[in-house]
């Protein structure tokens, strides 16, 4: 018998279909894995089994009796739980009091009782918790275990995660892991909702692809090669490996000289000395664990923080005093890492948010804004780099991630910057989007523009950069081509041991 | 100052702090629902003068307090509609309620100005109210002044340590998680709005029935405003509104003694006392950043429109 079984479900929004006639049986006990790309029509789907949204079409039958799902609660008493990506959790009250709150009354009727069956549980399932906690002093990865936990309390018969990995450490990934499986052997189904294709393969048992609100396919992950998943999820079109030829650089466009940086922010690391060049027509990658200096370093390049003078060069030319409005006028193009709030205002529309930047050049006239100009700016964004969105006029929040950091990319692209700095530019963008952007990367690059890319995705940066070189507590590694400079080498630079071993037949 | 005189003051403060009490936690339940309701003036003057009418034409005060708990939850619907089914602003909505209760409460009880009634009469709680000084301050008052208490229990308790409160606290926090885990949004937030028309519609009463038994237009004289900002002062915590309401009554009474005593000042800037002193104490209290945000509804004024 199966769990759950969907025929034919069917939901359009305005502007596009997010599931389109699809298909999907979940077995009692059985991790399964739904695959897709941002935006594929796999959250959509996993709100509609839980009842948070209702389909147009389509029939939903659960443990073999036709149902229509009312709401959470419905959803929460036949027995489905479900683990949000963005938390469903108050972030003022307790652990125990936001467990509490989704529990049937008579189990949460005292208070002394329920938090012994949290320690019970959570301990069971080797996620320790501690029930008086407010939520919002808990890590991220510890906010999950709430969401879990509070599932795990109500007889839960199919756990629905949604991209629960994206914002977990990699030993909170084995963690989660080791839970999902004694579940699985405890009989509960589990959906597992992830673009990661590494993850499905070590965890799932069947997997179900999306692709663009259709099923594109099943298969036992285990069974799979990582390339048929990927081959499945982005479809025949798109090319899975890249080979880029690296460049050599001409002129010298950014200059940074003898840079050091001290915050008055306690938790911000100090940047001591830096020096490093960015050529005309190459790509420099800075490696680096998070937290040991980019954030500071990116800042002081975009001007968002200011140094001395002749610390940072353009072209020449001093900028390190200038407002980031300054220097983009004289070539920069900055995209941040963090994608809503900084890259892009969440509640304004593409088309608003593409002025934010780009305002300088031939968007605006004497003061005024060029509505028509702007309008087809956006359109040219969303054309040339495939934003999935419903028009121009969408808001910037209602985007996948994916899309959202095509769209930004795209902006500044278009300007067509002499500098571009790009943080983490792939970081949690499918596989074809993270493709498209690589390969606009080099097409700038090959343009003659200086790209200078901060990641923690090495496969990236041996990917894309000219030349390479690793960051850590605020300073910078020797920089050398990236064909010399071997992974144990970089994996040493980001340790912080910056003995340059200079054999490019140990780099093979 | 002679001790006799300091108990009129003190018994004195409790009545006129109680109404800025009842608005004021009805507003802080309603706002605990991250519901934010501009109309108390509105509400209030309803209360006030449905409550006065019907004790007129009824002949009984008791009836007119039901008449204006009725008067405030009408009101509140009216708000609840607007800002809740049909998700319009809440800021507009309910400066739009306090206009039209203003105007309304003035049409209706143009015909009552002058009246004379019997208000409704203290009562002295047996032998507690024989006690000296305390006696007089504490237990000697009108039903509503000890209801004001209960209420006050009632909600600090809810708050604290029921499944009711932490829902609201739930609802007004993050409506759409709160939803996602089953908890019927809509219907916490009409709640919440309807205990504060009731709430404020007693107030009323309170002004029209009790404090001055008579109705004049106008006659809340701004404690709706007064009550609002009570509760944002007081970090939404039903203590602190108690508090900060006694304070303003005690502040009040000064004025009026101080100018009795022929105290050199200003009147209207003794006239200002009360406001003046109610804030710096609850600002001065709720300097704690960190702590205040503990309290604060995060989604207060915020529209929530469920997903389809």
């Amino acid at each position: 018998m199966n769990q759950i079984e969907l025929y034919n479900i069917t939901k359009r929004y305005p502007g596009c279909i997010a599931n389109q006639a699809v298909e999907l049986k979940v077995g009692t006990g059985e991790i399964h894995a739904l695959l897709g790309e941002n935006g594929a029509g796999k959250s959509t789907l996993m709100k509609i089994i839980y009842g948070v949204v209702k389909p147009d079409e389509g029939v939903v039958r659960w443990e073999d009796e036709i149902i229509s799902v009312k709401g959470p609660s419905h959803a929460r008493d036949l027995g489905i739980g479900m683990v949000f990506q963005h938390f469903s959790l108050f972030e003022t009250l307790t652990v125990a009091e936001n467990i509490a709150l989704s529990l049937p009354k008579a189990e949460s009727a005292s208070m002394d009782i329920l938090k012994q069956r949290i320690i019970e549980v959570s301990e069971h399932y080797g996620m320790k918790l501690d029930p008086n906690r407010h939520v919002h002093s808990l890590s991220i990865g510890e906010q999950q275990r709430v969401e879990i936990v509070r599932c795990l309390l109500q007889d839960v018969k199919l756990l629905i995660l949604d991209e629960p990995t994206s914002v977990l450490t990699p030993q909170e990934v084995e963690t989660l892991f080791k839970t999902l499986r004694i579940l699985s052997t405890e009989g509960c189904s589990i959906l597992f909702i992830s673009h990661k294709l590494d993850e499905v393969r070590a965890l799932c048992d069947q997997a179900t692809i999306l692709k663009a609100g259709k099923v594109s396919g099943h298969c036992i992950p285990k069974d799979t090669t990582t390339e048929e998943l990927a081959r499945l999820m982005v479809g025949d079109d798109t090319p899975l490996t890249e080979d880029y030829k690296k460049a050599e650089g001409d002129h010298t466009f950014l200059t940074i000289s003898d840079l050091s940086y001290e915050s008055d922010d306690p938790f911000a690391c100090t940047l001591k000395n830096i020096s490093l060049e960015v050529k005309a027509g190459e790509i420099l990658g800075i490696a680096g664990v998070a937290g040991n200096g980019q954030e500071e370093l990116l800042n002081l390049i975009s001007g968002e923080d200011t140094s001395n003078k002749k610390t940072v060069l353009f072209d020449g030319k001093a900028v390190g005093h200038l407002t980031p409005e300054k220097r983009r006028i004289l070539g920069l193009g900055f995209v941040p890492e963090e994608r809503l709030g900084r890259g892009a205002v969440p509640n304004m529309s593409l088309q608003e948010n593409g002025l934010l930047t780009g305002y300088q050049g031939e968007l605006t006239a004497n003061g005024l804004i060029k509505t028509n100009k702007v309008k087809d700016f956006a359109h040219r964004i969303i054309d040339r780099f495939n934003v999935k969105s419903s028009g121009i006029d969408a808001q910037a929040k209602s985007l996948s991630g994916g899309n959202l950091q095509k769209y930004i990319i795209g902006r500044e692209i278009l300007q067509n910057p002499k500098l571009l700095v790009c943080s983490h530019p792939t970081w949690g963008v499918d596989i074809g989007a993270a493709i498209l952007i690589r390969h606009e990367l080099i097409k700038l690059r090959d343009e003659g523009c200086s790209v200078l890319v901060v990641s923690e995705d090495i496969d990236e940066l041996y990917s894309i950069s000219d030349r390479i070189c690793a960051i850590c507590d605020g300073e910078i590694s020797p920089i050398a081509p990236t064909h010399d400079v071997s992974i144990n080498q970089l994996g040493m630079w980001m340790a912080g041991d910056f003995t340059f071993i200079q054999d490019s037949k140990e780099a093979e | 100052m002679d001790f006799e005189l300091l108990t009129n003051i003190l018994f004195a403060t409790l009545r006129t702090g109680t109404p800025l009490i009842l608005i004021a936690l009805g507003e802080m339940v309603c706002e605990k629902s991250g519901v934010l309701n501009l109309g108390q003036e509105g509400m209030v003057l309803m209360g006030a003068a449905l409550g006065f009418i019907a004790a007129v034409v009824t002949g009984h005060a008791g009836l007119g307090i039901i008449a204006a708990i009725l008067a405030g939850m009408m009101m509140s619907v009216l708000f609840a509609f607007l800002a809740v089914t049909l998700v319009s602003n809440q800021v507009a909505t309910g400066l739009a309620l306090t206009i039209f209760g203003t105007g309304l409460s003035g049409f209706l009880g143009a015909g009552y100005v002058g009246m004379a009634i019997e208000g409704i009469a203290p009562f002295p709680i047996p032998f507690l109210s024989d006690i000296p000084v305390i006696g007089k301050v504490l237990f000697s008052h009108d039903p509503l002044v000890y209801f004001s208490w209960l209420m006050f229990g009632l909600i600090f308790w809810c708050f604290r340590s029921t499944r009711l409160g932490l829902t609201i606290r739930a609802v007004g926090e993050n409506p759409e998680a709160a939803n996602a885990i089953g908890i019927p949004v809509m219907k916490v937030r009409y709640g919440a709005i309807l205990f504060g028309g009731a709430m404020a519609g007693l107030a009323g009463a309170y002004l029209s029935l009790v404090y001055t038994p008579m109705w004049s237009e106008g006659m809340a004289a701004g404690r709706g405003w007064i009550a609002l900002a009570l509760v944002v002062f007081a970090s939404w915590k039903a203590e602190r509104i108690l508090l900060g309401a006694y304070l303003f009554g005690a502040a009040s009474i000064m004025h009026l003694v101080l100018q009795g005593l022929g105290f050199e000042a200003s009147p209207n800037l003794l006239a200002m006392l009360p406001y003046g002193a109610t804030i710096i104490v609850l600002v001065v209290i709720a300097s704690d950043a960190a702590k205040a945000k503990l309290n604060t509804p995060l989604a207060l004024g915020q529209p929530y429109r469920p997903q389809v």
